[in-house]
């Protein structure tokens, strides 16, 4: 009596684990190894001998920390990440910001137009970031923009947008058309998810629509916000295809203009693909750190205001 | 039953006997290249239009004839294929056959990738000068590629605005300052001629012109000589103008460039044989109004000119028929018909001296038809190239370009500076590989 149950017992233990057989291996197919692969190649290195002419003259060996080493010790990488850092605090606090107030201002009663607004504050997010990238930078051109040619009928300046501080300024806005509408999609869906009485209990309590707004409907799309925050941080990090289809339009941005870029010209300009590695692993480790770091940081808070 | 099951076994592991002879039958055919009987079919990358056209010519014909089929798989131009190309040798499956820059041949030699075809290419070498030959050697012995097109520089001004400014075709580089002052004097919202720096070949060419030997060897080790006095001339030439004020500083290739060029705001272009293909696209309003001429010199009466561009034809190491593949390369770019096809499918400037001035070369582009003697006058200027000197990594010397030269184009600052750079972290990636650096 007792075998024949451990067996249906064990059975049943089993059964998830074959469920997961599927996922697991495509895990490890497509992400995990793909992974390993790109960490292996950054501990290795190619060595050449003399010329390097011929066959033989070229063998890949190991290289222990060196490309990390490198890496680390590169300005220009570092550079770029500061230049990347500038570009965040513009990119991230503008593009919610305006995404949490269109969001507020599609869920108040008295908007008109809501469904066509809300799809066209969206419609940019379609549009291709390379695309979004060369439609404003023909923009910010002088000799073949429309604004400059207003500017200049109009007799007021006319600013280089591709250089120095407004090129950040170009930049970020190209990120802020682009990701608004996703980001204000996320916090509306979560401000329509609020059950209406508790609206109805704060319109009894006498609050106006700025407190509302300000009171009940913030703190309670906090969720959303630390997603879409969350999400923003890793965008911005992997700042890439905007400064590199900008750059053969003007002198300013570098072909390392973002950690990211550098990586590709290494990788494919240089051809060196370990150093690339090496590089992108930090990014990736970079990455996970600061946004993992956010969320904690952000769920410890969630829970001390819940405590309180 | 336990008859019939050793039977199975039997014959499922001939089968599997077979297999792998017959894999390693495809595996040492591949490292024959010269065995060769019945149809050979090969793989060509190129990233030249038309080059569809003109291999069926060689497909119905003479390929017909030795069963040699090529196929051709259009692919991204320049440095993206080189990358390409060194991926899939990496992994043993190259193509036959690749289209690839001069500056790239040294890269892919030294990995390998590049076979030597100099017993497989019959004549070649007569039909081209000794300096464009010259690059597909690398200075020994091998023969690595069949030049295919060459880009001699050239030097492109409006010939009404010339006039009308009165201004005089610069046969000297002072001259050439000269005239850009000039202008600015006449017309201070127009440029001569800008300092590009998206484009390194420009500036490699204009090295070259002056003299320079970006990369030579001594015995086992490599020399870089980015910095050396003629390029340093070069560069010092150019910041100058572009410091104070004499050029412009924007990159090429732009739509504002495009438009500079068709509305008469630039008035130059230091460019290349080339070049009637893009002023077509660039500035189609001012058709006719160009006119060409020989680059300015660095010495009066010298006769000089750079090359920027053009490209060859390379059998890879993986090919399993290299001597087919090398026999195809040499028909492409020395044949008569080939060559006279190339031209008008695929708009080419070709190596082969003799195709430099018969067939489609005999009369102008159409961009040019105010210049019927173009082809004539670009013959004898391709005649004076400068021979060139290329290296193991150009690419990271091209990339260090485009950044250095860039920052310092746009802050107008010292362009001497910026072409050290070049030469350091040219010489820190040799090393850092492991090349032997003479100092």
């Amino acid at each position: 009596m007792k075998l024949p149950a451990r067996r249906t017992s064990y059975g049943v233990k089993g059964a998830p684990y074959t469920f997961l057989i599927p996922a697991t291996l495509l895990f490890l197919l497509f992400f995990a190894l793909p992974i390993g692969y790109a960490v292996w190649l950054s501990f290795r290195k190619v060595r050449v001998s003399g010329l390097g002419l011929g066959a033989g003259a070229r063998e890949e060996v190991w290289a222990g920390l060196e490309n990390y080493t490198g890496a680390l010790s590169d300005s220009e990488l570092l550079n770029g990440a500061l230049r990347v850092l500038g570009y965040g605090c513009i990119v991230v606090p503008v593009m919610l910001g305006l995404a949490l107030l269109f969001a507020l201002m599609l869920d108040s009663e008295k908007v008109r137009l809501a469904p066509f607004t809300r799809l066209a504050i969206f419609l940019p997010y379609a549009v291709p970031g390379v695309v979004a990238a060369l439609l404003w930078g023909f923009l910010y051109l002088p000799d073949v923009s429309p604004f400059y040619f207003v500017l200049d009928r109009l007799g007021l300046p006319q600013p280089d947008l591709l250089d120095g501080g407004p090129l950040y300024l170009a930049l970020s806005n190209i990120a802020v058309w682009g990701g608004t509408g996703f980001n204000m999609i996320v916090i509306y869906t979560a401000l329509r998810a609020i059950p209406a009485e508790v609206y109805e209990a704060a319109k009894l309590d006498g609050a106006t629509p700025l407190q509302t707004a300000l009171r009940i409907k913030i703190p309670m799309v906090a969720p959303s916000l630390v997603l879409t925050f969350f999400f923003s941080i890793i965008a911005t990090l992997q700042v890439f295809s905007e400064p590199t289809t900008l750059k053969p339009l003007t002198n300013s941005v570098a072909t390392t203009w973002s950690p990211l870029m550098k990586v590709y010209q290494d990788a494919f300009g240089k051809g060196d693909i370990h150093a690339a590695a090496a590089q992108a692993t930090l990014i990736a480790l970079a990455t996970l750190v600061l946004s993992f770091g956010f969320l904690r940081a952000a769920n410890r808070r969630n829970k001390q205001e819940a405590a309180r | 039953m336990p008859y019939t099951k050793r039977r199975r076994l039997v014959s499922s592991a001939v089968a599997v006997t077979l297999g792998a002879t017959a894999l390693a039958a495809c595996g040492s055919s591949s490292d024959d290249g010269e065995a060769q009987s019945g149809p050979v079919s090969l793989t060509y990358w190129t990233w030249t239009p038309g080059m569809d056209k003109v291999v069926d010519l060689w497909n119905k014909g003479p390929g017909k004839k030795e069963q040699i089929t090529v196929t051709v798989k259009k692919q991204a131009s320049g440095d993206t294929l080189v990358t390409k190309i060194l991926t899939a040798h990496k992994a043993g499956k190259a193509p036959d056959l690749v289209q690839a820059e001069y500056q790239a041949l040294p890269t892919l030699v030294s990995n390998d990738a590049l076979a030597d075809i100099g017993g497989n290419v019959g004549d070649a070498r007569s039909k081209f000068a000794d300096g464009v030959w010259q690059q597909t050697t690398l200075g020994t012995d091998a023969v690595y590629a069949v030049p295919q097109d060459i880009g001699p520089m050239m030097f492109y001004y409006r010939e009404d605005l010339f006039e009308e400014y009165g201004l005089s075709v610069p046969a000297t580089w002072d001259e050439f300052a000269e005239t850009a002052r000039k202008l600015k004097k006449k017309a201070p919202d127009k440029d001569l001629t800008t300092f590009s720096a998206n484009d390194s070949g420009l500036f490699a060419g204009l090295a070259q012109q002056a003299g320079a030997r970006w990369w030579t060897t001594s015995g086992d080790k490599w020399k870089v000589g980015i910095n050396d006095a003629a390029t340093k001339k070069v560069a010092d030439f150019w910041g100058g103008l572009v410091a104070e004020g004499a050029v412009d500083n924007q990159p090429m290739y732009t739509p504002a460039w495009n438009k500079a060029l068709n509305t008469g705001k630039q008035i130059a272009w230091v460019s290349a044989v080339w070049a009637p293909g893009t002023l077509t696209t660039a500035a189609p309003d001012t058709k006719g109004k160009w006119a060409m001429a020989p680059l300015p010199q660095w010495d009066e009466g010298g006769s000089s000119t750079g090359s920027w561009g053009g490209s060859s034809t390379a059998v890879t190491t993986d090919s399993g028929n290299k001597a087919a593949a090398a026999k195809f390369a040499a028909w492409l770019n020395t044949d008569g018909e080939a060559l006279n096809a190339l031209a008008k499918e695929s708009g080419i400037y070709p190596a082969s001296t003799s195709a430099q001035l018969s067939g489609a070369f005999t009369t102008p582009p159409e961009y040019f038809s105010n210049q019927p003697d173009f082809y004539t006058k670009a013959a004898a200027i391709a005649e004076t190239t400068a021979p060139s000197a290329w290296g193991p990594n150009v690419n990271v010397a091209y990339t260090t370009f485009k950044d250095a030269f860039g920052a310092a184009a746009k802050n107008k600052s010292d362009f001497t500076a910026a072409l050290d750079t070049m030469q350091q972290d040219t010489v820190a990636d040799l090393k850092k590989q492991g090349f032997g650096v003479a100092e």
